[in-house]
């Protein structure tokens, strides 16, 4: 047994590990390594990493920005607490919204449903039964002017998670402010608008890479323009995380789509420092804590550093990575849901002291169903407490110069510019998506932990350990079905009572500019908005001038 | 030799989370079955086609949208009105127990919720396909 004279003299960690550390047996069966599958020294100390302190950290507020985006952090502003949420028709998802800004929510998170996602109006025969099921429906303006009855824009920033048809549903919100009287330059808010990553891992889909990725930057140009408070798009980690990624994948590939779009900007003839300051982040908060927080960490450093000396942005607001975070939808068990709570609360902490700029936390049922307005007050207390009592605002980066945290996000970083080479070497992200490489590496990432769960080297609290024969019946929130009818019926109705030339030409117009190159979309979709031409029949044009994506799946 | 479970794997709907079917599909398929993947975005016809092409045994139907209650019984009617009522049709995905039990009363052997063990399915088709 060596005693506390021995320890003094050993001069090297891996002389602790040698002569200390492995006297004793460790536990069998669990892993070591992160959620990820990165391997973990027991213990790290001065000699496992090298940090420049002012190379590599940094002060808040300053480059690199490792330790956080604003000088002052959570003691200057708190997070956006801000929860997702949609679900029916646009009056009951407004009726959420009100309730959730009468709770102290301070932004509003728009879910769609799975046809307006796909670009389908809600009276397509393919929306049968997912109306109004997972978010909210909405086919026209008409159901966004419901869907913000009483809110004043100009006092709420607004987020919408949509891809495909992102630039419709941004048209409908500027058409939304002027009636409310708010011109589009006070618009506040983010919409998703990420579809690299949608050909990566949600999937949701409608148009080949390469016009979608022109619609893409029709918007970002459209909002550097004329829509400065807006962030025309959120470069997305969290459904590449979702769909069963590691923490190394979702930086590496969310990292590689943000520079896919710089690149295609730059290639438009946008200077960078002109629309770089608009583009921001979506990540994952997943189970493994310090990695999770040096994901965050990574993140911004090397967005930072790639967008100053590769892409030459000179404007400090250029270089910084804002970002969003949700709690891991995928960590949540259906067995003992009430377990979840402490699940997100621990992923939401991860996200605070990783610096993040906006939280969603998810609801304990949301393994069963769309959550309850219990379960998401909940929720959202959750962050209140992280925010109120737990002190972890007082300090920026409080874990800034622990010797794991530093050496788990260098690691980090380095795996991810691995994966940006070997993207390089396929030819870029959208080649890279055609060859299917992430989606092959997210299926075997996915396997590997699931095989583990199923090995029980990781447990998993409830469902393969600490079991619970009487599952309690939990109260969940059932959509109405009758609400699919009445949205179909509402989306004819408009149908009947608009001018039917003005959408015609309306339409024509949109065709005539899709059909061109050279021709920003984001005009002829506002005119075609303030028409009242639905969403699906926008989708419908461009579907018709530029066909529609088909992946070959691999698993 | 017993010959191969085969298995139609099917994303019904317009939901992409294919985490749990491609998990499912590979689970299989190293268990010795033969498995054919839909892919998403697949209609409830498209999916009673795939199956009978396939001369499948079972289908195993992922759905996370909320739609299981509309398309998973046109997936049963389908194969009942092309003589296929024998396909053994197991759900996965995120199913409220009132619902499971009424897509079980309606034909579906078996509803597999997150958390499900790819090795209880794997024994459950098993035991529900006679292969020799």
């Amino acid at each position: 047994m060596a005693t506390t004279e021995d320890r003094g003299a050993l001069d090297s960690t891996a002389e602790w590990k040698r002569d200390l550390y492995e006297t004793t047996p460790e536990r069998q069966g669990e892993l070591f390594s992160t959620i990820s599958g990165l391997e973990n020294e027991p213990l790290y100390t001065p000699e496992s990493v090298e940090i420049d302190y002012d190379r590599d950290l940094g002060y808040p507020g300053v480059y690199p920005f490792t330790r956080g985006v604003y000088p002052s952090m959570y003691r200057g502003k708190l997070w956006t607490m801000r929860q997702f949420a949609g679900f029916g028709t646009a009056a009951e998802t407004n009726a959420r919204f009100q309730y959730l800004l009468d709770h102290g929510q301070t932004g509003l998170s728009t879910a769609f449903d799975m046809p307006t996602l796909m670009g389908h109006d809600s009276d397509h025969p393919r929306s049968l039964g997912e109306v109004g099921r997972e978010g909210v429906a909405i086919d026209s303006l008409d159901d966004m002017e419901t869907l913000f009855e009483g809110i004043p824009l100009d006092r709420v920033s607004t987020s919408m998670t949509i891809n495909s048809p992102a630039a419709m549903l941004l048209a409908f919100y500027v058409c939304v402010g002027e009636e409310q009287g708010v011109p589009r330059d006070r618009l506040r808010g983010t919409i998703q608008t990420d579809i690299l990553k949608e050909y990566i891992a949600q999937k949701e889909f409608i148009f080949p890479p390469e016009p979608s990725m022109r619609l893409v930057i029709d918007m970002i140009e459209f909002c550097a323009r004329e829509m400065p408070k807006w962030h025309p798009v959120s470069i997305s980690g969290y459904h590449i995380r979702e769909a069963g990624s590691t923490a190394a994948q979702e930086l590496a590939f969310t990292l590689a789509d943000g520079f896919a779009y710089v690149e295609a900007c730059i290639k438009r003839g946008l200077a960078v420092d002109d629309f770089a300051p608009r583009l921001s982040f979506f990540f994952n908060a997943h189970l493994d804590f310090f990695e999770e927080i040096a994901k965050y960490r990574a993140a911004r450093r090397i967005w930072a550093k790639e967008m100053r000396e590769r892409y030459g942005a000179t404007n400090p607001r250029s270089w910084l990575m804002r970002f969003h975070t949700q709690t891991a939808g995928v960590s949540l068990t259906a067995q003992q849901p009430e377990v979840n709570i402490v699940r997100t609360a621990l992923e939401a902490l991860a996200a605070v002291l990783g610096g993040t700029q906006s939280l969603h936390t998810n609801s304990f049922d949301e393994a069963l169903a769309l959550p309850t307005e219990d379960a998401v007050r909940l929720a959202l207390r959750t962050q209140q407490v992280i925010a109120h009592e737990t002190g972890v605002v007082n300090t920026i980066d409080p874990l800034g110069g622990s010797y794991y945290v530093e050496e788990l996000t260098n690691r980090l970083e380095a795996e991810a510019y691995d994966y940006f080479e070997r993207i390089r070497k396929l030819g870029g992200v959208v080649a890279a998506i055609k060859e299917n490489f992430f989606q092959r590496e997210i299926a075997e990432a996915s396997f590997r932990y699931q095989s583990e769960v199923e090995q029980k080297r990781r447990i998993v609290v409830g469902v393969n350990r600490y079991e619970r024969r009487d599952e309690r019946p939990v109260e969940i929130l059932k959509i109405n079905p009758a609400l699919e009818r009445e949205q179909i019926e509402r989306v004819r109705a408009l149908r009947a009572r608009r001018d039917s030339s003005t959408v015609e030409s309306a339409l024509a117009a949109l065709k005539r500019d899709a059909a061109s190159e050279d021709r920003n979309l984001m005009p002829s979709i506002v005119e075609a908005s303030r028409a009242y031409v639905t969403m699906g029949e926008m989708c419908d044009a461009l579907r018709e001038v530029w066909g529609v994506w088909r992946e070959t799946p691999v698993f | 030799m017993a010959r191969k479970i085969r298995v139609v794997i099917a994303k019904p709907g317009l939901d992409g989370h294919d985490r749990g079917a491609k998990i499912i599909a590979r689970a299989l398929r190293d268990a010795g079955m033969e498995v054919i993947y839909t892919g998403l975005h697949q209609t409830p016809e498209q999916i009673v086609e795939t199956a009978i092409q396939e001369d499948a045994d079972a289908v195993g139907i992922s759905i996370l949208s909320g739609a299981h209650m509309t398309l998973v019984p046109r997936i049963l009617e389908g194969l009942r009105e092309n003589g296929a009522e024998d396909v053994v049709v197991v759900v996965g995905g995120t199913i409220p127990d009132d619902d499971a039990a009424e897509l079980k009363s309606a034909g579906v052997a078996e509803v597999f919720t997150p958390g499900a063990p790819t090795s209880e399915i794997v024994e459950f088709l098993r035991g529900k396909v006679p292969v020799s």
